[in-house]
């Protein structure tokens, strides 16, 4: 079977966009917030894509990234909601209940996060990364354990849904609509940067560093930048998955989130524009139809996983276009 | 006679009791082959590390155009002039034949950071790339994925993507390794042409290529330079025939 | 502060130290010899335990309980070995990451599915409860003064294996050049198989020893495991006495650091803010001394430098 890619692409967006507005008509909002679930979860594999899929590095931690746009979501609405002020020393603030300011705060506290552990961790490559980034996804997890001031293990309820200027933020097709413009804006973005000449360079990265360094360019600062976008990107998704559930608790650190991160992208297509989207509508589907079946749906999902890493290298894009995608 | 454009002078290197080079100074003149012979494990993909970035050496120092280079990364080597190609193809094996050579066309134009143009759009990057695979007769193979190509053709991309970065001096690692006679006289024609346009610094095992090409030719022997001089001297230093050419005959 | 608090504390590092040990090095062998990333190491110390608290409930004997976790957890490492994880020594890290990965949901699923989820219990045989007297009067748990030896007795026996025996030295040779083991006509994929059973027996002896004082629950081994990869991480991946070094290092940086850094904090702020700060800081001690040792050495203190 030989589909055209840029066609499978259109309809899963499409049909991603009229399901939702279906759910709408027939009235079941549960089949929304599903969706924006499913949506929010491609969000962030589509994140983690930039540095496994373009640049090659198996980064098992980026539940870190998503767990800080969370925490970052769960702090500034907490100190809104009981009138508290947070204090950082050089700067305090009463938080807020306003999604753009926790959406930036959230890429930049992320994005930042990235650079540091970035350059701590890009020194090593191979099996040495993949446990180092799970290591300190499990540093942070830990940390909020312990931060008894947002709830420590309990984690933190936001009561209300935060606020976007002009919509009704509590009604799931427009919470629905802003997750979905976020992710089509991302995707435009992704796919922009893949052929941009950095995503040329980044690609190169990850088939031959040494033929990068010999054209005189840099692996090292290629491969720190990608880290740096890829941790903005989920951090803004761990913003909106925080506001979806108007919650948050550690467990968006934890390392079964890191690794269903990568499980989505290897169910789509490796380093693929649509491979993250198309992975996490499928694990959203498994979950809840599976889930309905029996208590024991990871089973099966364990043993799609296997026969996907054994047998259909290329995820299910690979497999409808022929075509394998990137080798990491 | 005009200044080195490659110089090294007193590289060494050990690897435990291993002496891998040893006081190598040898220099790379304008419009020159000079080629590098020598046994296996005489040293020689140690020497090209060491002059190109990726081994530190324990002494000696290594410069180009008169400017130490000694202290720059590989890429800032690469960056100042040095064109590399590998023995092993150092390719992306996954992209086509035009996006190595962009890839080529970005590091001459040492930007990276654009992420909004397409790389593949970018009249100033796909020319200079073209131009690179024109010369070694790849433009109608620009489109093919790298890993369908031909051991031969990878040889020649890897000598166009050294092109398109306009190097001051090329450093070439067995380029004709594996082509076959017919293949080998192709590229020792091209490169014969090369040398006016950058001096090559030229390893290599096949005898015929380096006789027929090299201007002058140094034999590396348990990692020293035991002569350098014309074809006809090396033929006839009694040396080298004891320690190198009169192994194999 | 006593000393004998900081002795008591001391060996209580230890044990947690060597019973990483005991995942860690089969982590490090596996991937040393085989190449291999294996998720699923975690598993297998639970199914140990498993194994020890179901045939420890029925003969009433922990003796039994030890022997079947070992013989359960070696079991299934040669299953899996030779179902699943012979296809991946060639393939890259990723899917070894991702198959194995699978094998953990498989594993905690049918785990679950068998045994429920609530907890089992693995009690400490009659013999070793209670304390004992050390010298100076410290009365320290004679179950886990048995644990620090029988730690320290298997990393004995692991060197002598490795050191002194045939299977040791085609081991090593294997670690060296996996080609030339074939060439000394040695059955690699036997020999793989085994070395992966060896690895599997002795997380599951780790997880029946450690379900002696924890609950045996489905998820007992993933927190460990990444322990044990933070040990290998800092020892150097694929060294025994680094994953040795790293497991004592790991064992008392996180049971110290649990106890002293609240009351060093206490020394300069008030005891709520330093309990809190202080345990904060416990939690996230470990992964700063794997941060320190990879600026040093990005390959770990016993690791092969590149």
């Amino acid at each position: 079977m030989k589909l055209n890619e840029r066609a499978i692409n259109t309809v899963v967006l499409l049909g991603l966009l009229a399901l939702p507005l279906y759910a709408l008509v027939v009235d079941e909002p549960f089949t929304i917030t599903l969706v924006t679930r499913a949506v929010i979860l491609a969000l962030a594999a589509v994140g983690l894509n930039i540095v496994l899929g373009i640049g090659g590095l198996v980064s098992f931690g980026h539940a870190l990234f998503f767990g800080i746009g969370g925490y970052a979501m769960g702090i500034l609405a907490y100190h809104a909601q009981t009138y508290t002020t947070l204090n950082l020393g050089f700067f305090s603030t009463g938080g807020t209940k306003l999604m753009p300011v926790i959406w930036l705060v959230a890429m930049t506290v992320s994005a930042i996060v990235a650079y540091v552990i970035g350059k701590l961790t890009l020194r090593t490559s191979g099996v040495y990364f993949i446990m180092i980034t799970l290591a300190f996804a499990q540093m942070f997890y830990y940390f909020t354990i312990s931060w008894a001031q947002y709830g420590g293990e309990d984690g933190l309820s936001i009561y209300i849904r935060n606020d976007f200027p002009g919509l009704n933020t509590l009604v799931p097709i427009q919470f629905f609509a802003i997750c979905f413009v976020i992710l089509c804006s991302v995707l435009f973005l992704y796919a922009r940067l893949q052929a941009s000449p950095f995503g040329l360079a980044l690609n190169a990265t990850r088939q031959s560093a040494t033929r990068v360094e010999a054209v005189g360019l840099d692996p090292m600062k290629l491969k720190l930048l990608a880290f740096v976008i890829s941790g903005a990107v989920t951090g803004l998704a761990g913003a909106l998955f925080a506001d979806l559930n108007r919650f948050v608790s550690p467990t968006m650190f934890s390392w079964q989130l890191s690794g269903e991160l990568i499980v989505l992208i290897i169910i789509g297509g490796v380093g693929r524009l649509m491979g993250p989207v198309i992975g996490a509508c499928v694990f959203v589907a498994l979950e809840h139809f599976l889930g309905g079946l029996t208590s024991f749906w990871h089973i099966y999902l364990g043993v799609i996983l296997l026969c996907i890493v054994l047998f259909a290298r290329g995820g299910i894009l690979g497999l409808l276009t022929g075509k394998e995608g990137a080798h990491v | 006679m005009s200044d080195p454009i490659l110089a090294t002078h007193g590289l060494s290197k050990r690897f435990g009791a291993l002496q891998a080079t040893d006081d190598v100074s040898i220099d790379l003149r304008a419009g020159e082959i000079h080629a590098i012979i020598g046994p296996n494990g005489a040293g020689k993909s140690t020497l090209i590390k060491q002059i190109c970035g990726g081994l530190v050496p324990d002494a000696g120092t290594v410069s180009l155009l008169g400017r130490d280079i000694s202290g720059l990364s590989t890429g800032a080597r690469a960056q100042a002039g040095l064109g590399r190609t590998f023995q092993i193809s150092e390719l992306a094996m996954e992209d086509t034949v035009l996006e190595n050579a962009v890839l080529g066309a970005l590091g001459a134009r040492a930007s990276p950071w654009s992420f909004w143009t397409r790389a593949l759009g970018r009249t100033d990057l796909t020319e200079r790339a073209k131009s690179g695979l024109d010369r070694v007769g790849l433009l109608d193979q620009q489109d093919m994925i790298v890993a369908n190509l031909s051991h031969g053709q990878r040889r020649q991309l890897e000598v166009a993507v050294s092109l398109t970065l306009s190097p001051k001096a090329f450093i070439m690692d067995e380029p004709m390794a594996g082509l076959g006679a017919e293949g080998s006289k192709t590229m020792t024609s091209f490169l014969d042409g090369l040398r006016e346009e950058a001096p090559i610094l030229l390893v290599e095992h096949d005898m015929d290529a380096v006789f027929a090409l090299a201007d002058r030719i140094s034999v590396l022997v348990y990692g020293r330079i035991i002569a350098t001089g014309t074809a006809d001297q090396i033929r006839n230093d009694a040396q080298v025939r004891e320690a190198y050419l009169g192994e194999e005959a | 502060m006593s000393s004998i608090l900081i002795i008591e504390q001391i060996l209580n590092g230890l044990q947690f130290g060597v019973m990483l040990f005991l995942m860690a090095a089969g982590l490090t062998l596996i991937f040393g010899v085989m190449g291999l990333i294996n998720l699923a190491h975690g598993s297998l110390y639970m199914v140990g335990a498993f194994a020890a608290a179901a045939v420890a409930g029925l003969t009433g004997s922990f003796l039994l309980g030890l022997i079947a976790a070992l013989i359960a957890a070696a079991f299934a490492g040669a299953i899996i070995e030779m179902v699943v994880i012979r296809r991946l020594y060639k393939a890259a890290h990723l899917d070894q990451v991702l198959a194995t990965f699978a094998l953990i949901l498989i594993f905690s699923e049918g785990t679950r599915w068998v045994f429920g989820s609530f907890p089992l219990f693995l009690d400490i045989p009659d013999a070793l409860s209670g304390p004992v007297t050390l010298p100076g009067g410290i009365q320290y748990p004679l179950y886990r003064l048995t644990l620090i030896a029988i730690g320290l007795l298997v990393a004995l026996g692991l060197w002598a294996l490795i050191e002194r025996t045939r299977i040791g030295i085609q081991i090593r040779a294997g670690e060296n050049d996996r080609e030339m083991i074939g060439a000394l006509g040695v059955d690699i994929s036997k020999l793989y198989t085994l070395i992966f059973a060896l690895g599997a027996a002795l997380a599951g002896l780790a997880g029946a020893l450690v379900g002696a004082i924890q609950s045996v629950q489905v998820g007992m081994g993933e927190p460990v495991l990444i322990l044990a990869f933070v040990v290998i991480v800092i020892g150097g991946i694929g060294s025994i006495r680094g994953a040795f070094v790293g497991a004592l290092l790991v064992g008392l940086t996180d049971t110290l650091g649990g106890v002293f850094l609240p009351e060093l904090f206490k020394l300069f702020m008030e005891a709520g803010a330093a309990q809190k700060s202080g345990s904060a800081l416990a939690s996230m001690s470990i992964y700063m001394l794997m941060g320190l040792v990879l600026i040093w050495r990005p390959t770990g203190l016993f690791g092969a430098r590149t």
